[in-house]
């Protein structure tokens, strides 16, 4: 019986020739990741444990990408602990004030995973770099300090569910629909535990910004990872950044999968996840008319060059509706610069949208974007809890960049169509 | 570890985004958390839980991100254990290194809220009323992690041990 690419990915980290599902490994970690919510837990515990140092220096990165700039005494004391630390322990990869990013966006635009990678990072987003063909999961923050000591963490080996696409997709149409309608389709927890593998013609027809999307909202179907076959994209994508040297693992035509999906990309339409689950799942004229108060254009989902490129070529010689708000918020300063270069920035402006520095923000219900109570968004974020993004009483609709460039323009959920 | 609790019970899918809302998460201290949990489904569910008390739910309890803010909350109110029909998985991981019992049974339509239950965390005997329900096993190695008293005392003893 052959091993899936995680399967192989996570055998070569514990240094055996053969993982199966559901056995647990010790395996070595190539990167390890926290953020400014985080990493002041874990840095509680190291110091509980008495470490005298991090496994590698160089492996082991801290974002101040969630309540930045700092919108709090709290916050702000929560950075200048995770820079005292780091100043301490040499870590070389801190991205604090212009040189910060949203964590998922800039970890590979930085080149700092590979494929073949297995990383650990205490943010629930962190499955985003299978993208790369990569192993990486979310943990809490003491898993987080065991592998920031020791380079390694224990895993269960998880099942793998293939999802296989093909055809054509239709307009406007990005990673971020695919991954709602999936989601729609197997439940917040139709994954639970499991590897979520994708291939097809369809998906080697879609971008890396595409791919980074579907990976990063794997979590929202209660998944452990996603993952992507590597292809001339990937390679092309990490020759431009690639920090180290990489393998590429690939799965056996004989791999085990307790599932598999046959998806038809050209039937998937634009997709909108209603409160207040991400599988909540609609097609976007089944909420025409639904108003907004506000939107937001960004996050580790779907703040890339390809999300401000499509909200752009919406948003170009229009106005967003007078009483609703858009926030746009490229996730990294090298997307913000290609924006500005490229005109994005100034039709953003002109458009009467409100241009965010990179922060994780109103995604998480921070800061800089919160809702009144009763108040709706529409968001090209992940999560629609109760909640989430301000007043227990808001309500937040996920899409991708068109349909939430398009709500911009009408105020309400609407079609791109509706706004050519 | 037995435990006799009243319950409180949720239903599936309870998110760590209502466990504890991103707001509060500038705070690490366990008192300040636990004054806030929950609070987006009951606003005085911190004041209304005494210690020792016990959380029924449904499917996928602790879905959503990864903060481990979610179990120190619900542990700072003295909750010692949750029996949920499904753990989301990070949750899972990390109520286990924070010292959070977490058993695997379908109990909403079995218990009342209030009702008190007896339960052996070990064998993962639940007694209701009269009744008797038998959880999922902990894993093994779940069971090994905690006889060393948590992933964070497990690796200090492998340090001392280093040294």
């Amino acid at each position: 019986m052959g091993m899936t690419i995680t399967e192989k990915i996570l055998a070569s980290h514990a240094g055996k020739d053969l993982v199966e599902a559901g056995e647990i490994i010790d395996a070595r970690l190539d990167l390890t990741l926290a953020n400014d919510i985080t990493a002041p837990l874990s840095l509680e515990e190291f110091d509980k444990v008495g470490a005298k140092k991090v496994f590698d220096s160089e492996k082991v990165v801290f974002v101040l990408d969630h309540f930045t700039p700092n919108k709090d005494i709290p916050s702000a004391e929560n950075c200048k602990l995770i820079r005292e630390f780091s100043r301490k322990y040499g870590i070389t990869h801190i991205y604090d004030g212009g040189a910060c990013g949203i964590e998922h966006a800039l970890l590979p635009e930085e080149g700092l995973v590979v494929p073949g990678d297995v990383v650990i990072g205490a943010d629930s987003h962190t499955c985003t770099y299978g993208a790369l063909g990569a192993f990486s999961t979310g943990v809490g923050s003491t898993d987080l300090t065991y592998g920031m000591v020791t380079g390694h963490n224990w895993f269960k080996v998880p099942e793998s569910i293939k999802f296989h696409c093909y055809g054509t997709w239709q307009r406007w149409v990005t990673g971020k629909d695919l991954i709602l309608y999936i989601i729609g389709m197997i439940g917040v927890d139709g994954a639970l535990y499991a590897s979520m593998e994708y291939t097809g013609e369809a998906i080697s027809d879609l971008s890396m910004d595409s791919r980074f999307a579907i990976a990063n909202m794997a979590i929202e179907a209660g998944a452990k990872n996603g993952i992507f076959r590597v292809d001339e994209k990937t390679l092309a994508y990490v020759k431009d950044r690639g920090q180290r040297p990489y393998t590429v693992f690939e799965s056996d035509s004989d791999a085990r999968y307790r599932e598999v999906f046959e998806i038809d990309a050209g039937k998937i339409g634009l997709k909108v996840a209603c409160p207040s689950l991400p599988s909540n799942v609609k097609d976007v004229e089944e909420l025409g008319g639904t108003h907004v108060d506000q939107v937001v254009i960004g996050s580790c989902t779907n703040g890339r060059l390809e999300d401000l490129a499509m909200a752009a070529e919406i948003l170009r010689g229009k106005k967003v509706a007078s009483d609703t708000r858009c926030i746009v918020i490229p996730a990294t300063p090298k997307i913000y610069l290609e924006a500005m270069r490229r005109g994005y920035l100034e039709t953003f402006v002109e458009a009467r949208c409100i241009v965010s520095p990179p922060t994780c923000g109103p995604c998480l219900g921070g800061h800089m974007g919160i809702l009144a109570k009763g108040e709706k968004a529409v968001a090209t974020t992940n999560r629609n809890f109760v909640g989430r993004m301000g007043h227990p009483e808001s309500e937040v609709y996920l899409a991708g960049p068109a349909v939430a460039a398009a709500s911009a323009i009408k105020g309400s959920i609407s079609h791109p169509l509706e706004v050519a | 570890m037995k435990l006799k609790g009243r319950v409180w019970k949720f239903g599936d899918n309870i998110d760590t985004d209502v466990i504890i809302p991103a707001r509060y998460l500038a705070s690490t201290d366990p008192k300040v958390l636990g004054e806030h949990c929950m609070e987006p489904l009951d606003p005085n569910f911190a004041k209304k839980v005494k210690a020792g008390d016990i959380i029924v739910g449904g499917a996928n309890f602790g879905c959503g991100s990864s903060r481990e803010h979610a179990p120190i909350a619900i542990s700072a109110l003295g909750i010692p254990l949750i029996i949920s029909k499904s753990f989301a998985r990070i949750f899972y991981r990390n109520a286990f290194n924070k010292g959070l019992a977490l058993l695997e049974a379908d109990l909403v339509d079995e218990v009342d809220e209030g009702e008190e239950i007896e339960v052996d965390v070990a064998t993962g005997v639940i007694k209701i009323k009269s009744r008797e329900v038998i959880a999922k096993p902990i894993p093994p190695f779940m069971v090994e992690l905690i006889n060393e008293g948590g992933l964070i005392n497990y690796l200090r003893k492998k340090l001392e041990d280093r040294q």
